[in-house]
């Protein structure tokens, strides 16, 4: 393990960032997400989350999938190129570095999804533990350690003093490009942070959240639960919670008009909104209701029994703590999960 | 508040048994302290109504569904409430017949979010003692001034008066005081003093935080249109797509232009956005301007007065007059 004094850290993100694009957690207009940095940027490694999680970085709200110009009676088509350098997310927390093996599964298994494929490969990902889990926070339900992030290469902030830890090729790659920046360390300050931070973890309000009931023989009878008519009675068919979270992967494409030609992009989607899945046919989802419903079958139920019980959602509480109605996973699992084999 | 929740309760209860209502749109506790979701009761259920300092959404835009529905539904208004429900009325929006309003004092809202600004995190448990907010958290004991973690809207209240109601849970002369007492064209009147480049960058910084989630189109009582413009898929634009920087200042431009002469000003939109896009900015520009071209209007104040916008008369200003006033924001 390496370390380095924090005060110091600018040094780092400068050294990284004159060799490859630096995506970090940045304070603008107030709010904090995965910026590229600058030396003047706002830093923020002390707050819980970005508002967009990392998936952004992968998986971009919206980019162009293809091009065609229209010249007479020709048509040209371009194809955009897909990533090619490599480029460093500093900061992931343990909650959203989990998120990329569950979208991993969609979009690298047959068909690959080559946008997302490049960025993977290209990626490097220096995860950061949580020293300061806060109430909304809920990753160990699924099994996820926030003291011991998954990443390319790890980090540990305590007491003024970021411990480093490569854990993969691409991250020794990388550590090898700024160690002489560090010293060696013995990691001794990382152990007592997680101990301190484990403890905080059994405080949690949300850390019992019991899921034995979302198992594939109970998908029909959770499907025609009574629950999801008062769960979901006050939504706003808004696309807050899909759009902040880590592992909402739905997405539309789209043509844009560009007057000679067209700009077929993909832009995330969100089953809470009402031309979801709308086609010719028409009938799709007339309700928020089954809006509401899909979400979460798709989350607790449909994703896991399509992969080996892995659940679609990291616990990291953006969703718990955005909603402006405050309905929430954390409460659709309450629900739903007390009425075991009823 | 807690003697208040009870007076309330027992109203509700009333009004249930009597036959007044069959239903009630209210609030219950979430999985915390702070996180009080809208709910339905019945007689079943009303025991779990309940109205506390974290009740500061907007109700009144639930009433056009619910005024569909069969039956009569009680609808809980706190003072700044009262002035959606009117909107909406004049509006026609809902069915007057089917909804009875109680109207319920308000001592002012906390925001949560400005208590996690402040570094209070890890929130377990909130008691309001007179002025001082005193927070439980994972990281210990803290606190905080009441005035410092009040909701935006709270902060330039608009009075303890209901202006529209059935039945009031207290008499109006018991009303408490609220808090209020900051401008809310402060900020307007800074950004009109900027130069047209730092009032862009100032857009450009807010704006481009966007998401695209339209939260603040959902939640705004005065975006009631069955499909919005931005949700029509011949319209060319993606109302879920942040495709460029320019359809981002245009979807809430358009949006304040279109709520224009008809946003009470309750900012829910701020309120509601994630990224905490100070939106309600946007609207008490149109307000400012509306009051110094039309004389001062309150939209939802009462049910009568014609909005500026919506009515002609021969003193209206010539657009001329905006423009050498500055024009936009």
């Amino acid at each position: 393990m390496l370390k380095l004094a924090l005060e110091k850290a600018n040094d780092l993100f400068a050294a990284i960032a004159a060799e490859e694009t630096l995506y970090l957690p940045i304070e603008k207009s107030g709010q904090i997400d995965f910026y590229p940095y600058e030396t003047d940027a706002k830093v923020r490694l002390d707050a819980l989350h970005t508002v967009k999680s990392a998936k952004d970085l992968f998986f971009p709200q919206s980019e162009n999938l293809m091009e065609f110009k229209m010249q007479g009676k020709t048509i040209e088509i371009k194809e955009p190129k897909r990533a090619e350098e490599d480029y460093v997310i500093f900061g992931v927390k343990a909650c959203d570095a989990r998120s990329f093996a569950i979208l991993d599964r969609v979009f690298l298994s047959d068909p690959v999804d080559t946008y997302y494929q490049s960025r993977r490969e290209h990626g490097v990902v220096v995860a950061l533990a949580c020293s300061r889990p806060e109430e909304t926070c809920f990753c160990n339900v699924f099994g996820i350690d926030a003291t011991e992030p998954e990443g390319d290469v790890v980090t540990w902030i305590e007491d003024g003093i970021l411990y480093w830890e490569a854990k993969t090729e691409k991250g020794e790659a990388l550590t090898t490009k700024v160690a002489a920046l560090m010293e060696e360390s013995d990691g001794a300050g990382v152990e007592s942070q997680k101990t301190q931070v484990q403890a905080i973890m059994e405080k949690l309000p949300l850390r019992g959240l019991d899921l034995t009931r979302f198992k594939k023989d109970e998908l029909m009878n959770i499907f025609n639960d009574q629950a999801w008519e008062q769960l979901s009675d006050h939504c706003l068919g808004c696309g807050t919670c899909t759009f902040v979270c880590p592992t909402c992967q739905c997405y539309d494409i789209r043509d844009y008009d560009t007057g000679n030609g067209i700009q077929r992009y993909r832009c995330w989607d969100s089953c809470m909104y009402r031309d979801f899945t709308m086609m010719a046919h028409g009938n799709n989802r007339k309700s928020q209701v089954e809006r509401f419903r899909q979400r979460f079958m798709h989350k607790l139920v449909y994703y896991p029994n399509n992969n080996e019980g892995i659940f679609s959602c990291v616990g990291c509480g953006r969703c718990v703590s955005k909603c402006p109605i405050s309905m929430n996973i954390a409460k659709v699992i309450k629900t739903l999960g007390v009425k075991a084999h009823e | 508040m807690r003697e208040i929740n009870e007076m309330l309760q027992n109203k509700v209860k009333e009004l249930l048994d009597n036959g007044t209502v069959d239903r009630v749109i209210g609030w219950e506790a979430g999985d915390f302290c702070y996180d009080m979701a809208p709910a339905m009761f019945t007689k079943d259920n009303v025991d779990e109504l309940l109205y506390n300092g974290f009740c500061g959404a907007n109700q009144s835009k639930y009433l056009i569904s619910e005024s569909q529905k069969e039956g009569k539904v009680l609808t809980l208004l706190k003072p700044c409430d009262t002035y959606s429900f009117n909107q909406l009325l004049k509006e026609h929006r809902f069915d007057r017949e089917k909804v009875y309003a109680l109207g319920i004092p308000c001592a002012g809202m906390l925001d949560v979010e400005k208590m996690k600004e402040l570094g209070i995190t890890g929130i377990l448990g909130i008691s309001e003692e007179g002025d001082t907010i005193k927070v439980k958290t994972l990281y210990g004991e803290k606190e905080c001034k009441k005035a410092d973690v009040l909701l935006e809207r709270c902060k330039v209240c608009k009075g303890n008066e209901h202006k529209a109601y059935d039945e009031l849970l207290i008499p109006a002369e018991e009303a408490p005081e609220v808090p209020g007492g900051a401008d809310r064209f402060d900020l307007v009147e800074k950004l009109e003093a900027m130069s047209e480049a730092e009032r862009f960058d100032f857009w450009r910084g807010e704006l481009s935080k966007c998401i695209r989630c339209n939260a603040c189109r959902n939640v705004c009582p005065a975006c009631s249109c069955r499909t919005c413009v931005f949700d029509n898929a011949n319209s060319g634009v993606a109302a879920k797509a942040n495709v460029d920087s320019f359809e981002e200042n245009m979807f809430h431009i358009i949006r304040a232009f279109h709520v224009a002469g008809r946003c009470t000003d309750c900012g829910e939109c701020s309120r509601v956005c994630p990224q905490q896009i100070p939106l309600h900015l946007l609207n008490r520009k149109f307000i400012k301007d509306i009051d110094e071209f039309y004389g001062e209007f309150q939209a939802g104040e009462d049910l009568e007065t014609a909005g500026p916008l919506t009515a002609y008369t021969q003193e209206d200003c010539e657009p001329g007059i905006v423009m050498e006033k500055g024009g936009g924001m």
